[in-house]
């Protein structure tokens, strides 16, 4: 554990000007080159970029490794996925069922009513809300009753996997409630709109880029803050930080929260984009491949997170297509390799080999030397 | 739950299922036992332990075949030369790993999980290559065949019985290696103070490539008994995985005794509770009273008071 200060403060424009590039290449040049399924693709691995920025700031800057950022990321498009279900269960669409008005699944395993805590998501204001807040509030619990304890490290993603475990495992055995491993299937229109044409899914992708640069601008905003600062502090040095007077669980209580309430919003745009939600999002499988996307990126940079994730699922689509057998070696040896090569991910490449040169191609503060990229943690 | 049964009928029912248990409990002694050494003593996060195990199914496996065809009047035998074959096989490859990836992670705990998941990755699609993606599974030899019966109501498997028998062994010979002998002695010290230990003269590499040799090589022999439960298959590992981290935490990572308990009451906990829910609803219920717990005492079960 080195103090890693310098990639995480670096200077305010050269950060804006990369999201201003990001916002470039997301909103004008994809759109431009690739067609609408392509597009829609591409809208898809970008929700899974708000689990990367949110673990960026938990991972990277605070040191808190979770490994159940799946749940978050399929709480959050659980809860859009119901909204979506119950709107395409109107009583006139499913009048062939023995109780109408309830989805399709439920009815298929004999229920008869509309359990409690799906009543609340006929409503799109408070599924909207829930998006964010069923996350970021079981979060709560989890960091609550771990950080006061002062879990932490190894032990936190540990326990954070078994979270991922479980809730798949119950997800798949509530069929009635949940819709099993199907998932939630057969999502129709939002709040009357259809989701299912190409030009929804278009503008979809626009608001979810949109979505996405807030969050990364908002995270940027949380890092630079004095909060950012002391979460970097905990991080390389907890003990110093709680002698100094702050409480630490609860900066790692807000931090995990935030990052799983990012992971909600990932989720549901994930559910809009994609049209169902389904537990195969949910479990230690996507989870620990949410971390690669930011490890890949560099957990140091949120623009890294960004491409980290465009890039392995990039591979990842195009090698499975190609060479499926080939495909887990190539995940896994990318595993290793960003461990044991390039801890700071494509970011660190970046700093240290692009860098340097477009500052001498520019002129402009060409000879300043720069830290060889501490390895963060 | 209990409603419709008397009191005779749920006393074999517990009866039976804490034996179906304890055949669970003997693959979760052996896997962890091998984590608690990897994970426990050198606080390496090894992600491909389940699949370390696999390796010892399918070495198992691979025995019973060239028994079958080449030494039929053996076959009664084939599993210990199997165990040995699994231990020796998966060993050597810990031993590599540590070489050629595990020694440069030791001061980032989190990093050797990321990069030993990859390494499960390629595990499990090499697995798929050379042995193909059904499940394969062993014959066994007629002596373990067959069931003794306790009461009229309980009857106990011999193979079961054999495996416990054997993890009981296994888990001894464990306690005595890093207990009672001097190698035990040097990877004790190397964990307690690292620089110490080299100073007077203690190979640290050496005895860290051996441990991580030794877990790998237990989690082998966890694989030869699996193969008696249940059929091998290339992501068969991943499935234990997460239970066995939990044995391990909950038992109090440093601890063996703790391992031992622990892996017993959550093996007992869940195979007592399948009969009368769904497994799922089971192993749920197992993991989240498992986790509860974890939140209220997260040093696990069995602390071992060092000061550090």
């Amino acid at each position: 554990m080195k103090p890693a200060i310098a990639p995480a403060f670096s200077l305010g424009l050269k950060d804006l000007i990369g999201v201003v590039i990001l916002g470039l290449v997301l909103v004008v040049l994809l759109p431009l080159v690739l067609d609408p399924f392509r597009l829609n693709m591409v809208g898809k691995y970008l929700t899974y970029a708000f689990v990367a920025v949110g673990l960026v700031l938990c991972w990277g800057n605070a040191g808190i490794l979770s490994l159940g950022q799946g749940v978050f990321f399929g709480l959050g498009g659980y809860c859009m996925a119901m909204y979506l279900k119950l709107e395409a269960s109107t009583p006139e669409a499913t009048k062939i069922q023995s109780t109408p008005g309830i989805p399709d699944f439920m009815d298929w395993n004999q229920l008869t009513e509309l359990p409690f805590f799906w009543v609340p998501f006929k409503s799109l204001g408070l599924s909207l809300a829930a998006v964010v807040l069923v996350p970021a509030a079981f979060a709560l619990i989890i960091a609550y009753a771990l950080f006061k304890r002062r879990v932490g490290g190894v032990y936190f993603a540990i326990i954070t996997q078994a979270l991922a475990a479980i809730m798949t495992i119950l997800i798949v055995g509530q069929q009635g409630y949940t819709g099993g491993i199907n998932g939630i299937t057969d999502l129709r229109t939002l709040h009357g709109w259809d989701i299912r044409t190409d030009s929804a899914k278009t503008l979809l992708y626009f608001v979810n880029a949109g979505l996405l640069i807030g969050v990364i601008l908002l995270c940027q905003f949380v890092r630079r803050s004095k909060l950012g600062r002391i979460l970097v502090a905990m991080r390389d040095k907890e003990d110093r930080v709680r002698f100094s007077g702050y409480d630490v669980a609860s900066y790692k209580i807000f931090v995990f929260c935030f990052a799983a309430a990012l992971a909600g919003v990932g989720g549901a745009m994930f559910t809009l984009q994609v049209g169902f939600m389904s537990p195969s999002f949910v479990g230690i499988t996507p989870s620990i491949e949410m971390v690669i996307y930011t490890a890949v990126g560099g957990r140091l940079s949120l623009l890294g997170a960004v491409y980290g994730t465009l890039l392995v699922n990039w591979a990842k689509t195009s090698f499975s297509e190609s060479f499926p057998e080939l495909w887990l070696f190539g995940l896994g040896g990318l595993f290793i390799a960003v461990v044991l090569l390039f801890p700071n991910g494509l970011a660190g490449l970046y700093r240290a080999y692009v860098e340097p040169r477009l500052g001498s191609l520019f002129g402009r503060k060409g000879a300043e030397p720069k830290a060889s990229p501490a390895p963060a943690e | 739950m209990f409603m419709g049964y008397t009191l005779s009928e749920l006393g074999s029912i517990f009866a039976m299922q804490a034996f179906a248990g304890l055949i669970l409990f003997s693959v979760f002694v052996l896997m962890s036992l091998g984590l608690a050494i990897i994970f426990g003593q050198m606080g390496v996060i090894n992600m491909a332990h389940g699949e370390f195990m696999i390796l010892g199914a399918y070495m198992t496996y691979l025995t019973s075949q060239l028994f079958q065809s080449y030494l039929p009047g053996l076959y009664g035998i084939y599993f210990f030369v199997a165990m040995g074959v699994a231990f020796l096989v998966s060993g050597s490859l810990g031993m590599l790993v540590e070489w050629s990836m595990i020694r440069f992670l030791y001061k980032r705990p989190l990093d050797t999980l990321l990069a030993t998941w990859g390494l499960s990755l390629i595990m499990q699609q090499a697995f798929r290559s050379i042995f193909g993606a059904r499940e394969v599974g062993v014959e066994l030899p007629e002596w373990m065949m067959g069931s003794l019966p306790v009461t009229d109501t309980i009857e106990v498997q011999i193979n079961g019985l054999f495996v416990m028998g054997l993890t009981m062994l296994i888990a001894v010979a464990v306690y005595l290696l890093m207990f009672r002998s001097r190698w035990g002695l040097q990877v004790r010290a190397v964990v307690q103070n690292r620089t110490m230990a080299g100073a007077v003269g203690i190979s640290t590499e050496r005895v860290d490539r051996n441990t991580f040799g030794l877990g790998c090589g237990i989690a082998g022999i966890a694989g030869s008994a699996f193969t008696m439960i249940g059929s091998t298959g290339p992501t068969a590992g991943q499935l234990y995985i997460v239970d066995t981290f939990l044995v391990v935490v909950f038992g109090g990572a440093a601890s063996l005794a703790g391992t031992i308990a622990s892996a017993f009451t959550i093996s007992q906990a869940q195979s007592t509770m399948e009969f009368f829910m769904s497994g799922s609803m089971a192993k749920v219920l197992t993991l989240l009273v498992v986790v509860g717990i974890l939140m209220l005492r997260p040093e696990g079960l069995f602390v071992l008071k060092v000061r550090r």
